[in-house]
């Protein structure tokens, strides 16, 4: 048996309030205080042309936050594997084609459809940076964060690799919203290695436990952490950001958590 | 890797129930494709429908996981003894220590199709009898079969297209390897649902025939639904001589497009040569291939071309789809339990349908069945946005 451990080298974040890893930094850190307003994505300048047209939020949020991840650790994108986990593919592309089947006309367009499928954005990814290595891609619902994190750390010490984990959600619009109330689209990229290097940020060991999810002291920060998938992950980061060496307890499924243990390198 | 041992498995599709009807259909040559009358669909295509979904019953405590994805996933969960092998693994290494890795494209949608065309006049507000969480969402087969067994350990659905579930053996075999569970539940779930009937119609990709893998004619898929599970535990010492044993995997994805293959196939080449790598073997060892074979022009010259780019031209090889149906994500465990009859039965099954070989494609395609020994075999499944899984399957002896 391998302890699921892993160094981080290199971290994405977009969200609400949280325009990138460092502003994210500042907030998780109390050094700024959290401001929510919108998440801003921005376009996915690494595509062509007509895949850029193409792309919905999920992809642009993958995209800003996965290179953000990969720039800070210096790496190139192309030759990493990836794991791609969030709830949902991409919520607003969902409810156009459920409207159009529920219509008279039932002629979505191609690229509707193929927008639709969950793994849209793993493969407008792998389009945008040419990585051709595996790329593994779930849906946990709410416990997709600790899915994903699970995924990319047993990638890591079993296959002996770096990988990129990419949690990513986006929200739907009425009527699916008021089922799914996810308020906005938030992403954390974690680029993972198997041996300490000059970048590494820290070194994560992750085990199930029984405890239950740490939360966040700021009120709004922890409602984003319990209404967004993706940020079920937001306690690793503020420990990281602090640069504390301690253990969090992230929210995974309703009968098991995960235990991270963090050493800042 | 460690090889790991199929311990059970089972299959459920529109050529029948479980692992009897389905290996009889293919001795006959029997396929499962009608032409379509699914709910109020009115394309002129042919589909693969599994008979007696709707009169499922869930248990009492799940019936808000009440869907067309999870009746499949039961009605296939209760053939050939594979829930009481469940329970016979959790009794022998506890429910923490059991994993669920299930494929699935499109989940539960039919449920939200279903309901979008029950929205309030005024408030346009979905019916109250609607739960997203359990029927549409992504995880919700996943879901429903660990509370099914009454699994705590890790839990996920692989969503990757139409190679969701032959990716999900890779997620468990990393999950075994790195200590986390003893065995795991893995498979795939996917039912037939408007999203990709009318998907697959708008891209051109659907025939009006019963689809006709590698026939020179051939002009696209008949989409089917199915479940297929397997239960993976670690090679025992002492194995019977038919058992199967997962030997290789192997992962790719072609940077190149969403929803045509990479022209050359080189995405599938790489998968079909990193499972051969990780299995030890060398390409003249694999008896037969069960190919992806989808029907569409482009999606089998290419993965023709990537296979002879790795085995040659001599290596018997079909695709299964012609009876079937394209079960999309659950493609990839239909084909892992087909390659698993075919090594306990000496048996390679025939590809249905198709007239007259492409021979272009230039392949060993089977139009009759074979009965020879088999030992060692793969199979492919890849998938939109340019995913691609190879699996290698081999006998105990």
């Amino acid at each position: 048996m391998h302890p699921l451990s892993a160094y981080i080298e290199g971290i994405g974040l977009l969200g609400p309030g949280l325009a990138d890893w460092p502003a994210g930094q500042a907030v998780l850190g109390g050094r700024e205080p959290y401001q929510p307003h919108k998440t801003v994505l921005p376009p996915p300048a690494l595509l062509p042309a007509a895949e850029r047209r193409r792309s919905c939020a999920i992809v642009k949020l993958t995209l800003a936050t996965g290179l953000e991840a990969i720039a800070a650790a210096g790496l190139d994108a192309a030759k990493l594997p990836s794991v791609f986990s969030s709830s949902g593919g991409d919520g607003e592309n969902c409810h156009i084609i459920c409207e159009m089947l529920a219509s008279n006309d039932r002629q979505i367009s191609p690229t509707r459809f193929h927008n639709s499928v969950h793994n849209v954005a793993a493969g407008y990814w792998s389009i945008a940076t040419g990585a051709m290595s595996s790329s593994s891609v779930l849906s946990a619902f709410d416990a997709s964060f600790g899915a994903g994190l699970l995924e990319a750390l047993s990638q890591v010490v079993v296959d002996d690799t770096r990988t990129v984990l990419l949690a990513c959600d986006t929200p739907y619009p009425e009527p699916l919203y008021s089922a799914r109330p996810i308020p906005d689209a938030l992403g954390i990229a974690l680029v993972l290695a198997p041996q300490r290097s000059a970048q590494a940020l820290a070194q994560i060991t992750v085990s199930l436990t029984d405890a239950g999810a740490d939360q966040l002291d700021d009120g709004a920060l922890e409602s984003l952490r319990t209404a967004i998938p993706a940020a079920r992950g937001l306690p690793l980061l503020r420990a990281i950001a602090l640069r504390q060496d301690k253990h969090v307890v992230l929210d995974y499924l309703d009968s098991t958590r995960l235990t991270v243990a963090i050493a800042p390198c | 890797m460690n090889p790991l041992w199929l311990s059970h498995f089972t299959a459920t599709s529109s050529i029948g129930r479980g692992l009897d009807q389905t290996l009889a259909a293919m001795r006959q040559r029997r396929g499962g494709l009608a032409p379509c009358a699914f709910d109020t669909v009115d394309l002129a295509t042919f589909i693969g429908e599994v008979a007696g979904v709707d009169a499922v019953q869930l248990p009492a405590h799940l019936t808000d996981f009440n869907c067309r994805n999870n009746r499949l996933a039961l009605l296939g969960l209760t053939q050939d003894g594979f829930a009481e092998a469940v329970r016979a693994a959790i009794a022998k290494y506890g429910a923490q220590r059991i994993g669920v890795f299930l494929g699935t494209s499109t989940s539960g949608i039919l449920q939200t199709e279903l309901a979008y065309r029950r929205r309030d006049p005024v408030t346009g507000a979905l019916p109250p009898d609607f739960i997203y969480r359990t029927t549409h969402n992504t995880f919700s087969v996943a879901d429903f079969a660990r509370r099914y067994f009454g699994l705590t350990g890790p839990a996920v659905v692989v969503s990757s297209a139409c190679s969701s579930s032959a990716k999900v053996f890779a997620s468990a075999r990393r999950m075994m390897a790195a200590g986390l569970i003893d065995a795991a539940v893995v498979g795939g779930v996917d039912s037939l649902c408007l999203t990709t009937l009318y998907g697959f119609n708008s891209l051109g990709l659907t025939s009006e025939r019963p689809c006709r893998p590698f026939d020179a004619q051939r002009n696209g898929i008949s989409i089917g639904e199915a479940a297929a599970f397997a239960l993976l535990e670690r090679t025992p010492e002492h194995l019977d001589a038919d058992a199967v044993l997962l030997l290789g995997i192997g992962e790719s994805s072609d940077a190149y497009h969403m929803s045509s293959p990479h022209p050359d196939g080189l995405g599938a080449r790489m998968a079909m040569q990193d499972a051969l790598k990780m299995a030890g073997l060398k390409p003249s060892e694999i008896d037969y291939i069960h190919l992806h074979g989808t029907a569409t022009q482009s999606n089998d010259a290419a993965e023709a071309k990537a296979v002879r780019t790795v085995f040659g031209a001599d290596t018997a090889c079909s695709s299964t789809k012609g009876a079937t149906g394209h079960t999309l994500g659950a493609a990839g465990g239909v084909g892992a339990v087909i390659c698993a009859l075919g090594l306990q039965h000496g048996f390679l099954p025939a590809g249905l349908n198709t007239e007259q070989l492409d021979p272009a494609l230039g392949l060993d395609y089977l139009l009759q069945n074979r009965t020879q020994p088999v030992a060692r075999v793969l199979s492919n499944s890849f998938g939109f946005g340019g995913t691609n899984c190879s699996l290698v399957f081999a006998r105990a002896d």
